[in-house]
């Protein structure tokens, strides 16, 4: 008989450190080994190489079309694979029809079974594996209040709201304690207070049943909340797999750094490299403008780009004495968001940078005015200069 | 709301006198006391008292029933495979050469498929009775209920049924578990068309009856060369009365269903 892992009601606290990524002994849960997708002389997917471990939060991220969902489909086993191989615990996945596969698939649609109740829709997967009744019962019992929906068990889907269907489909793809949960864009009907009450509650799933995730998301904030490891995708390559604050703090190159959050990008030459910093030319007779150096570093000469996030650059009426990095310049517009303002500052050179402020004083919350002069500053190790 | 201007309502008059009205004389003329089919004499229904005696229509009914009931089943099946095999198979090696002659009996002149089916039977010798109208009806009906059915399943949201297949299912417990329940309303209608087509069928009919089996329709017109007689206006009202239900019955299913299928859309769209 079949048994569903024991689902503690209270969360242990947190393990030391989780990154079996880090850990080359640890046995990926799924391999892609050069994967290629063609869709006739189209390639979805290119090449990719990619390690997903057991207990992992995985999120794919990446601009419409790239390759996302052709990536769950493979996985899922409705899409063949053109080249490469896909394993899972070691084993090829290749020929294994969807319904011999470990692995479950959350619907961006949803997919409910129109003709079914919500309890139905759930036990459907149970009964396929032939269980007992009252294992079935019980199992269904479990995921519908795991989700919150006991009441509505006999409801038909279409007589639930779009949140109550998308949790149905969460808890039918989850009462079959995959090995791979997959799931495309889950959240992307709910509005964004539900959709954040959700994440919580799919982090909390996550950690209750050990079940490894992989999601697909438009939304990079939703990636950088909940998962343990964020991939960036363009078409059909991985332009870099990372934990969130590194994507985020250590972005690859200049595609990942203005895909995830906001950024400044400032292109250049290389001027020279002092130990952790390197420094580049920007602009005709400024002075160069300096960060942490890409490693290894490249020559002298070569084309950089320096990338600063807003809410690492300063701004100030005065040239703050002793800052590594001051430029000039005024501002053209400022947008204020309640809890923070972003200036635009257009440099002499043309250049426009944005500037962070949090607004922690409600009447002083612009302390700067448009068209006003001021000076934009940062320390060596706030920006990142990458290759090209 | 619009008032109906007396332009419309004269040409909506017109229309509907052209097609019903002599439907509608058939209908009073059957119950008909007088034996002369022009002459009104009073109400009776002598007629259909007569009907039930005559053994020869009573053997001809019976098979025309047994033809369409098992005919019709067998093009439901056949017509929903065909329609799952093109909409769902993906791409397979002449396709659209398929898809494009299933529908092409819809076109055909039944004159031509009717002798084309007499041909066949004559060469593979099968002996013409009840088994070839009921092949020939299996087959020209199918393409109707392909039609039907695969109209349905192209509106149909395929990750559904991957849905099914992902949660376990085989490919066949699949369509039996999710497909045929969702598709079910328009298989009830295909149903429903091929029995009222197999029931009404002159002309295949005539090509593939032998001796030993007659339908109604080929007993009706073979009578009535000989002059109407009431019992034939009695026994057409019959017919009309049962085609007019299934007809009736196949739109209000569908027209069922599709209401169904707005009230799910709009309780998707309110919910998200
Ligand atoms: N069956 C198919 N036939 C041909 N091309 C396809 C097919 N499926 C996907 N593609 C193409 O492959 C590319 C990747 O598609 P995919 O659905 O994986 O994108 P995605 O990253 O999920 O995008 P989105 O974020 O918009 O959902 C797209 O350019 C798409 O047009
Ligand atoms: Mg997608």
């Amino acid at each position: 008989m079949r048994r569903f892992p024991a689902m503690p009601q209270t969360v242990s606290s947190a393990p030391a450190v989780f990154a079996p990524w880090a850990d080359p002994q640890a046995r990926p849960l799924i391999e892609f080994r050069g994967v290629t997708k063609r869709f006739g002389s189209f390639t979805a997917v290119d090449g990719l190489d990619l390690k997903i471990y057991e207990r992992e939060f995985f999120a794919l991220l990446g601009p419409s079309g790239c390759g996302k969902t052709t990536l769950m489909r493979m996985l899922a086993g409705f899409e063949e694979v053109t080249e490469g191989q896909i394993l899972l615990e070691g084993r090829d996945l290749a020929g294994v029809p969807p319904n011999r596969r470990p692995v479950n698939m959350m619907f961006q649609s949803y997919a409910l079974f129109p003709h079914l109740s919500v309890w139905d829709n759930i036990a459907f997967g149970l009964r396929r594996d032939r269980l007992p009744r009252d294992v079935i019962a019980e199992r269904v019992e479990e995921m519908l209040k795991l989700v919150q929906l006991t009441r509505f068990a006999r409801r038909k889907p279409h007589q639930i709201s779009g949140g109550q269907k998308q949790r149905v489909a969460l808890a039918r793809a989850l009462a079959k304690a995959p090995k791979l949960l997959l799931l495309d864009e889950p959240l992307g009907a709910l509005d964004k207070k539900l959709r954040q009450e959700t994440q919580f509650e799919l982090m909390g799933i996550q950690e209750k049943t050990g079940t490894t995730f992989v999601i697909v998301t438009h939304d990079q904030e939703e990636a950088m909340t909940v998962a343990s490891r964020v991939a960036v995708m363009r078409d059909g390559r991985l332009e870099q797999v990372d934990t969130p604050d590194r994507i985020y703090e250590f972005p690859a190159n200049a595609y990942v750094a203005d895909f995830i959050g906001e950024i400044n990008l400032i292109e250049g030459r290389l001027a020279a490299v002092e130990g952790e910093t390197a420094r580049l030319h920007w602009a005709e007779g400024q002075t160069p403008l300096g960060g942490l150096a890409p490693k290894p570093a490249p020559a002298a000469g070569e084309k950089v780009t320096l990338a600063i996030r807003p809410e690492k650059v300063r701004i100030s009426s005065e040239r703050p004495a002793g800052a590594a990095n001051a430029v000039r310049g005024r501002i053209e517009d400022i947008a204020y968001l309640g809890n923070i303002s972003t200036y635009h500052v257009v440099l002499s050179t043309g250049h426009v940078l944005r500037a962070q402020t949090v607004n922690t004083d409600r009447f002083h919350a612009r302390e700067h005015t448009w068209g006003e002069d001021v000076w934009l500053s940062w320390s060596d190790s706030a920006g990142l200069v990458l290759k090209g | 709301m619009r008032r109906f201007s007396w332009f419309n309502l004269t040409s909506l008059t017109l229309g509907f006198a052209f097609l019903y009205l002599p439907m509608l004389i058939l209908i009073v003329y059957s119950f008909n006391a007088s034996k002369l089919v022009t002459v009104w004499a009073g109400f009776s229904t002598r007629w259909y008292g007569e009907l039930i005696r005559n053994e020869a229509f009573l053997d001809a009914a019976w098979v025309t029933l047994r033809v369409a009931v098992v005919s019709s089943t067998l093009a439901t099946v056949l017509g929903t495979m065909a329609a799952h095999a093109l909409v769902r198979g993906g791409r397979f090696l002449g396709r659209t050469l398929f898809s494009g002659m299933i529908y092409a009996p819809l076109v055909m002149p039944e004159v031509i498929t009717g002798l084309s089916l007499l041909l066949l039977f004559i060469a593979i010798d099968l002996d013409r009775g009840i088994t070839t109208i009921v092949l020939a009806h299996t087959t020209f009906s199918m393409c109707y209920v392909s039609v039907v059915v695969s109209s349905r399943l192209v509106s149909f949201d395929r990750s559904i049924e991957e849905a099914a297949l992902d949660l376990g299912c085989t490919p066949f417990e699949a369509f039996r578990l999710v497909t045929l329940p969702i598709i079910a309303p328009a298989v009830i209608a295909g149903w429903l068309l091929a029995f009222t087509l197999s029931l009404d069928d002159l002309v295949i009919a005539s090509f593939t009856a032998g001796p030993s089996a007659t339908t109604l329709p080929i007993k009706i017109f073979s009578s009535v060369r000989l002059g109407v007689s009431p019992e034939i206006n009695a026994l057409s009202t019959i017919l009309i009365a049962i085609v007019a239900v299934g007809v009736i019955t196949a739109s209000l299913i569908s027209k069922r269903s599709i209401a169904r299928q707005m009230q799910d859309t709009r309780a998707a769209i309110a919910g998200a």
